[in-house]
């Protein structure tokens, strides 16, 4: 690493990201589940598969179009778990409150985690809170973590992603990344963007259902959808291509995309998926996806190459082609 | 959406290469372009527009891209004013992680302490001035004739509310002297130049008549692909023809006067100056500097600058690449040393930048 402190870039989920976890993370902490670097931990014990995750929240704004800190939280661990296969069971949640932080926020926020755990069928059954003084947090930070039972028969890894293998998207990309900017910065756009946090268990429960064969599934959140098949193109050492056609955006988020310059491709989501599977399966899966209100917008967006260094290649709209790698700058920090 | 799906019509698109395809065939030699704007270096990345054009077609960027153009010794500037005490220094986000000397840049001032915000525009420090009444609140003036109204208009209205904690460290450019200086390198051999929509809006297609009297083809073209596509066409049609103009692609935004109001309003706070370009060197009257009117808001007069001793990276072919002399790919640094995670010069930085463009997108 050639840095001597951090900068904001090391949390935004890109090439910085990925050298600090790399290089200071990993040397020390090296196990057999760690390295694989999978949302979730798979861990054997005694005959029964667990995942186990955790993840901070540290999204400013607090309230946000579509959600709070609250309902983020619990949906970005449920999250985490489910795409790794397992049925969230069990969530703790750790509290970090800054002095003077207004207790009717509190509750809006507790009611909303309380709400989002009920919709996803999860209880949280341990917790842990914290009060600093004035200034050493920025109101209030929140970290949960999540264990699940994994019972899918298939191993879901970036392993097992395959050379001919489908890349079915859930749906738009950007939206949460998009009604984070606008809440957050003044720019005096009128466009509604809510952000898409949801818990994506029961639709990854009907996946599971109707495919035995699904490879890998990836939450796209931070560095969004880009960043995600960079990373997994890369781990695997296959080419994908993907198609900017078919890559669900929605009108606003576009508009907001082409004003302030951003890649709908890098803007976080908290409530989509990618999934790798045969394309001989990908019918199946696309209409069970469908069928959910989490998956209406489903659309295949593209398909795993050959052997290679790891490079996405997106055909672009006119038919012109372009590499997406990993991030780097400042994109919008504090997004989760 | 509308005005912008229109102009990334792949049947639109697809028609355009036909006839690029048909003139190019009739060409004797193959032709060098140049995209002046960082902009379009961006868009044909972006795109993946170059792929698609025939083989003897050779585009390369210019200067086009503000921040990378930035001299080393104005980038140590900005670092200088950004650690000053109770100052907020405000900068667009691409000048964030230029670096200047000893690669130091103001991301890294910034996570040691200094307070660098970034902005996303100029009067957003009429209101970081007036919630800071106790602090100086600097910002970065970079850009060329398309940025620098704005920040003008930032300082007009700083001067009539009173507003006295506010200043711009002016490094604004201005193009026509830059692309003087591009014809008559004698290491250029430009056939065409594809020029910038944007600045054109403000300064005309009448600034640009050094390409037609150098005997060059040019248009003046937009950022989307058909608009792209429309312009390279039309410059290469000049080529054909051999009748030389300042062909205006982007009708919808460019008139021959340009916008005289915004020049009028810059020439009322700033005077031109030989500044440097990096790559370029001194070019006479390129730079925006404030006249004794304005001087009040000028970050130069305001703080005591000290004697700074600038170095400019060794081995860094930025220089060269922006002059259009080299492509990314001949700079020894690129993509070994040179990475966006740790740039070493400005071109990998910006993503209006060459090197950045190519580096994403190729």
């Amino acid at each position: 690493m050639n840095y001597d402190k951090i900068l904001l870039e090391h949390g935004g989920g890109g090439l910085l990201s990925n050298e600090l976890i790399a290089e200071k993370f990993l040397p020390h902490f090296n196990n057999a589940y760690l390295e694989r670097l999978e949302d979730s931990a798979v861990l054997t014990i005694g005959s029964r598969k667990f995942c186990f995750t955790t993840d901070s929240y540290v999204v400013s704004p607090i309230f946000f179009p579509g959600g709070n800190i609250g309902s983020l939280a619990v949906h970005g661990t449920v999250n985490d778990l489910s795409v790794c296969g397992g049925k969230p069971l069990y969530l703790s949640a750790g509290f970090i409150l800054e002095e003077g932080f207004p207790v009717d926020s509190l509750d809006k926020i507790i009611k909303a985690m309380a709400e989002a755990a009920a919709d996803a069928g999860v209880k949280i059954v341990t917790g842990d809170t914290k009060v600093v003084s004035r200034g050493a947090v920025d109101g209030i930070f929140i970290n949960t973590s999540g264990i699940g039972i994994v019972e899918y028969p298939g191993t879901l890894s970036i392993k097992s992603i395959q050379s001919g293998d489908a890349i079915i998207l859930n749906g738009t990309i950007g939206d949460h990344g998009a009604a984070i900017m606008k809440a957050r910065e003044n720019l005096g756009l009128v466009a509604d963007i809510l952000s898409d946090s949801a818990p994506l268990n029961d639709l990854i429960a009907s996946i599971l259902k109707a495919s035995p064969n699904i490879h890998c599934m990836r939450d796209a959140t931070r560095g969004g959808l880009g960043a995600i098949l960079a990373e997994i193109a890369k781990s695997a050492k296959v080419r994908i291509d993907i198609s900017e056609h078919s890559i669900p955006v929605q009108e606003n988020v576009r508009g907001i995309c082409e004003i302030l310059g951003l890649d709908p491709l890098f803007l976080a989501n908290e409530g989509k998926m990618v999934l790798f599977c045969p394309a001989a399966d990908a019918h199946i899966v696309l209409s069970a996806m469908k069928n959910h209100k989490y998956g209406k917008n489903a659309a295949v967006i593209g398909s795993v190459g050959n052997i290679d260094k790891g490079r996405v290649v997106l055909k672009t709209i006119i038919g012109g082609e372009r590499i997406v790698d990993l991030p780097t700058g400042e994109l919008v920090p504090r997004i989760c | 959406m509308k005005y912008i799906d229109e102009y990334r019509d792949p049947a639109l698109v697809a028609g355009l290469l036909k006839k690029i395809s048909k003139v190019s065939d009739a060409l004797a030699s193959p032709v060098t372009i140049m995209e002046i704007c960082g902009s379009h270096t961006y868009a044909i990345g972006h795109f993946g527009i170059r792929k698609l054009f025939p083989a003897n077609i050779n585009l390369i960027s210019g200067p086009g891209c503000p921040v990378c153009v930035t001299s080393s010794r104005d980038v140590d500037i900005a670092l200088y004013l950004a650690s000053q005490e109770n100052t907020i220094f405000a900068t667009f986000g691409d000048m964030l992680r230029v670096p200047g000397t000893n690669s130091d840049s103001l991301q890294k001032r910034r996570a040691a302490g200094a307070d660098v915000r970034v902005v996303s525009s100029a009067d957003e420090c009429i209101e970081l001035s007036q919630s800071n009444p106790q602090k100086e609140v600097i910002m970065m003036g970079i850009g060329f004739e398309t940025t620098a109204p704005t920040i003008a208009a930032t300082v007009e209205h700083c001067r009539k509310k009173g507003i006295k904690n506010f200043s711009v460290f002016s490094v604004h450019k201005i193009v026509p002297p830059a692309l003087c200086a591009l014809i008559a390198d004698p290491l250029l051999n430009i056939d065409g130049f594809l020029c910038p929509g944007h600045v054109s809006t403000m300064i005309g297609s009448d600034a640009y008549k050094m390409i037609t009297q150098a005997d060059r083809a040019a248009a003046i073209t937009g950022f989307e692909p058909v608009d792209i596509m429309e312009g390279i066409w039309m410059i290469l049609s000049q080529i054909e023809s051999g009748k030389k103009e300042i062909a205006i692609q982007y009708s919808r935004g460019v008139r021959p006067e340009g916008n005289i109001r915004a020049m009028n309003f810059l020439k009322s706070m700033f005077q031109m100056a030989t500044v440097e370009w990096r790559g370029l060197g001194p070019i006479p009257a390129s730079g925006l500097v404030f006249n004794n009117t304005y001087a009040a808001f000028d970050a130069l007069k305001k703080f005591d600058i000290p004697e700074i001793h600038s170095v400019e990276i060794k081995g860094c072919g930025c220089g060269d690449i922006l002059r259009g002399i080299k492509a990314p790919q001949d700079c020894p640094l690129f993509k070994k040393a040179c990475t966006p995670m740790n740039p070493i010069g400005p071109c990998m930085v910006s993503s209006e930048g060459t090197c950045s463009t190519h580096y994403k997108y190729y």
